[in-house]
């Protein structure tokens, strides 16, 4: 019997047995999907936030459009229009060498929920900013710090902390909507658990499943606890 | 180009009119919704301030599962699980034929039962931002719990929940859009069936994102004006005082 056959077995249920490899593969595809999004989905909402703050009429404006955009659509739509939308332009694709990217499901979910996380991680980053008192960047200032110097020394350290707990739930967020990549083909944990239930109609494993997610998000959660509680130890009434 | 926006049109071939309905689905169920999911999630957050600590673990672990399960799961759990437990129950009374539940009330069940998981952490919130003082004064006037909860707390209440319940609504709003997969016809479903149709995926969902995007804006529209009637009479907040 291989590991991922053991849960099932311990559970007695013959399911999620038969499918335990199959949902654990999924498990894997959901991490992946999760982990690269939300990663790379912080970095470019780093970048929007701070130009949304600090960057010409456009920028802002611009981006202000992409958040409200992207914040205000379900994922399910715009990874619909990704997928199935994108994909229509083929021969375009095809032209210009990216048709290897649109023809995958699991590029086309990546694109899509690394678009939509940075469209809210860049407000959660705006929000945390603007919420550091002016006396920090006055006070930078007259300790002679260049604007970047200020944005990266004084005011980003005591942003994070105030973000970090949104971020977390920005996480959490993501690992349960990244169930809907089973809707386009994706055999993530939920993609694996339709397949299981299709095949025995058995209703039992997407009890399985739930549990499952709901382990995954729990561990997520007391980690990041943790990690607040480490990040914030030197301050006061904590 | 412009030749294919007749599709989105009311006129021969056009699916303006299903477009439009599904629209109105979407709204129905959004609005249906939260009623339900609100007050069961007032009476989920009364339950974990209780003093009984059965109801305070109980409530507890009902969020914690409905907050920590994506949405498209307890959809298919409450779709299917209702279904085959009615179908038992159908055929134990002995009634003729199947039971089929229908898509829209399992959707506003599993969106609701979601809903209120979400919002009593911010009756939770709003509660503990009311004074002991208020309850206090409340029973010394003699009102009764119930009246103290429902003349003197609540008014209170909803002033401080308004902006995390608003919150709420727009996340169920855009949930709507999962019950699509149970067969609801909602704004999703109508398009994806013209994608099948039509083979204009990019029309068609760059239309649906249009719709909904029109929808939240709305609504963000609405919440901030409910929240500046809560307000008023409180200066801080952009009220007038007289």
């Amino acid at each position: 019997m291989s590991w991922c056959e053991y849960p099932g077995y311990l559970f007695g249920s013959e399911v999620f047995q038969n499918y335990g490899c199959r949902m654990a593969s999924g498990l894997w595809v959901t991490f992946e999907l999760v982990v690269i999004s939300v990663a790379i989905g912080f970095v470019l909402a780093l970048g929007l936030a701070i130009a949304r703050l600090y960057g010409p009429r456009w920028a802002k404006a611009a981006i202000n459009g992409y958040t409200t955009f992207f914040r205000g659509t379900p994922l399910l739509c715009q990874l619909f229009l990704v997928y199935y939308g994108l994909g229509q332009f083929r021969l375009f694709w095809q032209d210009v060498g990216l048709w290897w990217f649109f023809r995958e499901p699991f590029y086309c979910a990546l694109l899509t929920f690394t678009v939509n996380t940075a469209a809210y991680q860049a407000e959660i980053l705006r929000g945390a900013i603007q919420s550091i008192p002016r006396g920090q960047f006055e006070g930078a200032m007259a300790l002679g710090l260049h604007r970047w110097s200020t944005l990266r020394l004084v005011i980003m350290p005591q942003a994070m902390i105030l973000a970090l707990r949104p971020l977390g739930n920005e996480l959490i967020v993501m690992i349960k909507a990244s169930a809907i990549a089973s809707l386009v083909t994706l055999f993530d944990l939920m993609g694996a658990t339709r397949l299981a239930f299709a095949r025995s109609f058995d209703l039992t494993i997407y009890l399985y499943a739930a549990l499952i997610y709901l382990l995954l998000v729990e561990v997520i959660r007391r980690v990041w606890d943790r990690l607040e509680l480490r990040l914030t130890r030197h301050m006061a009434l904590r | 180009m412009f030749d294919k926006l007749a599709l989105l049109g009311f006129g021969d071939g056009g699916w303006g009119l299903a477009l439009l309905q599904g629209a109105g689905i979407t709204i129905a169920i959004a609005l249906a919704t939260l009623p339900f999911g609100l007050l069961l999630g007032l009476i989920v957050a009364l339950g974990k301030r209780s003093e009984n600590i059965v109801l305070r673990w109980l409530a507890t672990v009902y969020t914690t599962v409905f907050r920590g399960v994506p949405e498209l799961l307890t959809l298919y759990i409450i779709y299917f699980g209702i279904q085959i437990v009615l179908q038992k129950a159908w055929v134990s009374l002995g009634l003729p034929g199947n039971f089929s539940m229908p898509p829209f009330v399992a959707g506003m069940v599993a969106l609701g039962v979601v809903l209120s998981a979400f919002s009593s952490e911010v009756w939770v919130g709003a509660l503990n931002s009311i004074q002991k003082g208020q309850r206090e004064a409340a029973a010394a006037l003699g009102l009764s719990k119930g009246q103290a909860f429902r003349l003197v707390v609540f008014p209170q209440l909803i002033r401080v929940a308004l902006p995390g319940l608003g919150n709420n609504w727009m996340v169920l709003l855009k949930e709507t859009s999962l019950v699509s997969v149970i067969t609801l016809p909602d704004i999703m479903f109508i398009t994806t069936r013209a994608n099948v149709a039509t083979k204009e995926p990019f029309l068609f969902f760059g239309a649906a994102m249009l719709i909904y995007l029109f929808f939240s804006l709305i609504s963000a529209w609405g919440v901030g004006r409910l929240e500046i009637r809560a307000n008023r009479g409180f200066a801080a907040f952009g009220g007038a005082t007289r």
